[in-house]
């Protein structure tokens, strides 16, 4: 079924590419890229560093404005992904393209359904899948539903799709951000497989951890330009990283052993009947002023649901929340928020923000009803606009104006805006959900200090993330959740590795419930 | 109380529900269609509506009824494309378009029969006669069953025949599997080669054409003119029926007989000595309680299967 490939030279390669969006955006600049057949190559960048524009071209959904892109060796017109998938081209999606309802047998399929006369061989649909995750040992149920899989199964599936259609490149974007370590490795190990089997296999990523691992050979980008193509064996993180953002930058950050005085956050026999997604059952934990709790889980294990119940924005089932004594139950959320409780939301662009409302009315929302931004009701625009630029110069928010609407600006920036909103009113227990989801590094940096910063002068910060490096470099202690339970707690987190972290988030281990709750008062009072 | 029995067991009120049903099943099953392409098809009103119009008119000044009720499916059709276009290249939102669409054939077929027959409430001046009844020459004659099944219009024939064709659409051909990937993963369909709109298009043109043969059966088989506004929300109730069968082909086909069912047991009793007032209700009434029925049942099974997490 494939358009037949040159005798030698690079499986894809890009030729002075540029890419220069309708609204005068250059997203790649003149970029010069080969992949020879049989290497795995890692793409590396920061966000908006064009290396998903550039992969996006090498699949067929954008087109370069100007130079060319070369598939098989031979250059190529691609108007569609149709036309890279005739190409062998598969492409795997950060977020992942398979449909829901159908099974995975289907999403195989899909496209290119095995059948005669317009209809659709379901049965062979079936072997079709089985006999391929077999050849490639990319285990999954063909029989079952995308939505009822793990996240990890469902990424099988979408390579299976690629191999399905016969593809010599794959081209997977960011596959490690929702799998866990474990799962990482099965993936990388599959992935090896695939190219001792002749594939070409482009790796988007931006942890650099995981492409020492896996690549043969980096590619670092920058600003929509190619910097630079080094073998994996000479780079090193600090290297490669300085190589992303041109500068020396690490993101080691520096934290003194925290100093936990009182209790700010008391939980006891939180209890959460789930209409949908996931329940919890019975969680019992203390945050203490000054100390950074890390809770650690694979997504959909109830982190979600903890915070939001946190945050007021669920009621619990049964249980208490005591923030600095005072309890919870039956507050509104601008009750929790007087409360002391801060809230980053993990979906910032549904949750964090108003999208189309300016940087300034975004960072009074909490407060835009009491003095000095009002007074008897009624807005003071200079004091709002006065508020806005103090935390904009505050929190290093780029932006040519504080009337600029939050949409306009980049991930990193609006995830700045919402942890400036939230960390002036100064609360006393910050509750952070994937606070550095999309952001670039320098972002992600900035961050991380002012997480340590908030400790530092006395705020409770729990602090809720997929990426277990984050965990690990900001946690003064982990709690680790699974189906809804707390499973670990890790009162010291120094020595401790992402992959023993990885054990409890899988349910290899689990600690006994003595240690879960020790030292904790008032344990078990209010269970039933 | 044994006298609603007797209605509801005669073979006069099984016979009367099926071709009530008729328009309701035809045009659920065009929402269906449509829904499941990922375009909400409001429109089905008005689908159904020119559908009527086209169909008695054109058969009333050609003499031919075929070429009468080809006309009025092509219109509403056409409809349906219309709806997909102003959706898909337009960037409209479907149920506003779709209201417009309703409002333009409204007035459009009122304006039509007015300015051609100078009448302003329908057709009845012209004759344009009626679709073909189905007789079984070996049915007609047992109890009951003759009298239900045969001498039903072929409409009603094609109507329950459009059951089965849609589900073995949806689950057996390649454009079937097309159209529900691209109705619930529209990036994903795209991501592996679907040519979205394309699909997209047909499946609207096959909702217009359901919804037009619903329409054409209304003024060519239940009766043999158009009257104005002569859908009266039929549309809608179709709508309804596409949801409260969970939008599958044949929980669509019983929430439709439903209703087809509840509406001939109105017309039934208004025979009787009940208030004709609260006869009327019952098809609306039903409506009501079925989908109070429908989302209970939804919230108490999201509430037993936990949503699996296995790896």
């Amino acid at each position: 079924m494939n358009e037949p490939w040159g005798e030698d030279g690079p499986a894809v390669a890009a030729r002075q590419v540029t890419k220069t969006y309708a609204n005068g955006v250059r997203a790649v600049r003149a970029v010069d890229l080969e992949v020879p057949p049989g290497e795995i190559r890692a793409v590396v960048g920061e966000n908006g560093a064009g290396k998903s524009t550039l992969m996006k071209m090498f699949y067929g959904l954008e087109q370069p404005s100007t130079g060319e892109i070369l598939v098989g060796g031979r250059p190529r017109v691609l108007r569609g992904p149709a036309s890279a998938i005739a190409l062998g081209v598969g492409m795997v999606h950060q977020n992942l393209m398979l449909v829901p309802s159908f099974t995975i047998a289907q999403n195989v399929v899909l496209g290119v359904e095995p059948g005669r006369r317009g209809l659709v061989d379901p049965k062979a649909a079936v072997e079709t899948t089985a006999r391929l995750a077999e050849e490639s040992g990319l285990t999954v149920d063909p029989k079952a539903r995308v939505d009822e899989v793990s996240v990890g199964m469902r990424q099988r599936t979408e390579i299976l799709k690629a191999l399905h259609r016969q593809a010599r490149v794959l081209i997977l974007d960011e596959p490690t951000a929702v799998l866990t370590p474990q799962e990482s490795e099965d993936l990388f190990a599959a992935v090896r497989r695939l190219r001792d089997g002749g594939m070409t296999v482009l790796f988007i990523s931006h942890k650099l951890r995981e492409v020492r691992e896996i690549s043969d050979q980096v590619s670092v980008m920058r600003a929509g330009a190619l910097v630079g193509t080094i073998a994996t064996a000479d780079a090193t993180e600090r290297s490669l990283a300085s190589m992303m953002v041109g500068r020396d930058m690490s993101l080691d950050v520096d934290r003194t052993p925290a100093r936990p005085t009182d209790t700010t956050l008391r939980v006891r026999g939180l209890r959460y009947e789930a209409p949908t997604g996931q329940s919890l059952h019975g969680l019992d934990f203390d945050v203490a002023a000054g100390e950074i709790v890390g809770v650690a889980g694979i997504e959909g294990n109830g982190q979600s649901e903890l915070a939001e119940i946190l945050a007021g924005l669920r009621r619990p089932t049964t249980g208490t929340v005591h923030i600095d004594g005072t309890d919870t139950a039956g507050l509104d959320v601008a009750g929790h928020r007087r409360a002391g409780i801060g809230y980053v939301p993990e979906d910032r662009l549904h949750n964090g923000a108003a999208l189309d409302a300016s940087i300034a009315d975004n960072l009074v929302v909490d407060r835009h009803e009491r003095p000095p931004l009002a007074r008897h009701g009624v807005l003071h625009p200079g004091a709002v606009r006065a508020h806005a630029e103090q935390l904009i110069d505050q929190y290093a928010i780029r932006t040519p104006d504080p009337s600029v609407p939050v949409r306009a600006l980049s991930g990193g920036n609006m995830q700045k805006v919402i942890v400036a909103r939230e960390l002036s009113a100064q609360p006393s227990l910050l509750i952070a959900s994937q606070v550095t989801r999309g952001v670039d590094i320098g972002a992600m940096r900035f961050m991380y200090e002012r997480l340590v910063d908030a400790r530092d002068t006395g705020a409770a910060v729990l602090l809720i993330s997929a990426d277990l490096t984050e965990l690990l470099a900001l946690s003064d202690r982990l709690l680790v959740l699974k189906d809804g339970r707390l499973v670990a707690r890790f009162d010291d987190t120094t020595g401790l590795t992402e992959k023993r972290v990885g054990l409890y988030m899988l349910g290899v281990e689990e600690h006994d419930r003595g240690r879960l709750t020790t030292g904790l008062e008032n344990v078990g009072e209010e269970a039933p | 109380m044994s006298s609603v029995l007797d209605v509801v067991l005669s073979s006069a009120f099984l016979a009367a529900a099926l071709r009530i049903a008729t328009p309701y099943l035809l045009a659920a099953l065009g929402g269906l269609v449509a829904e499941r392409a990922g375009i909400s098809n409001i429109a089905l009103e008005g689908q159904m509506l020119s559908a009527a119009c086209t169909g008695a008119l054109v058969a009333g000044y050609s003499g031919s009824v075929t070429v009468g009720a080809l006309c009025g499916v092509a219109v509403a059709t056409l409809l349906g494309v219309l709806l997909a276009a102003l959706r898909l290249e337009l960037g409209a939102d479907a149920i506003i378009a779709g209201i417009g669409l309703n409002l333009l054939a409204s007035g459009g077929t009122a304006y039509a029969v007015y300015s051609l027959l100078d009448d302003k409430g329908g057709t009845s001046g012209l004759k344009s006669g009626s679709l073909p009844t189905v007789t079984l020459p070996g049915v007609e004659n047992v109890p009951v069953l003759g009298d239900v099944v045969s001498g039903q219009n072929m409409v009603t024939w094609l109507a329950f025949l459009a059951a089965p064709f849609v589900a073995w659409l949806f689950y057996r051909t390649r454009f079937g599997f097309h159209l529900r990937a691209v109705g619930e993963m529209p990036d994903a369909a795209a991501s592996v080669g679907i040519a979205v709109r394309r699909v997209q298009y047909t499946g609207l043109a096959l909702s217009g054409a359901l919804a037009g043969l619903a329409g054409v059966f209304l003024s060519m088989g239940y009766v043999s003119f158009f009257v104005r506004d002569m859908t009266a929300g039929r549309g809608f109730i179709a709508l309804a029926a596409v949801f409260l069968g969970g939008m599958r082909p044949w929980g669509v086909f019983l929430a439709a007989l439903g209703f087809g069912a509840a509406e001939a047991l109105a017309v039934q009793l208004g025979s009787l000595d009940v208030p004709p007032q609260l006869v009327s209700t019952i098809p609306y009434a039903m409506t009501l309680v079925a989908l109070a029925l429908y989302a209970w049942r939804r919230k108490r099974r999201g509430r037993v299967v936990p949503t699996a997490a296995s790896l």
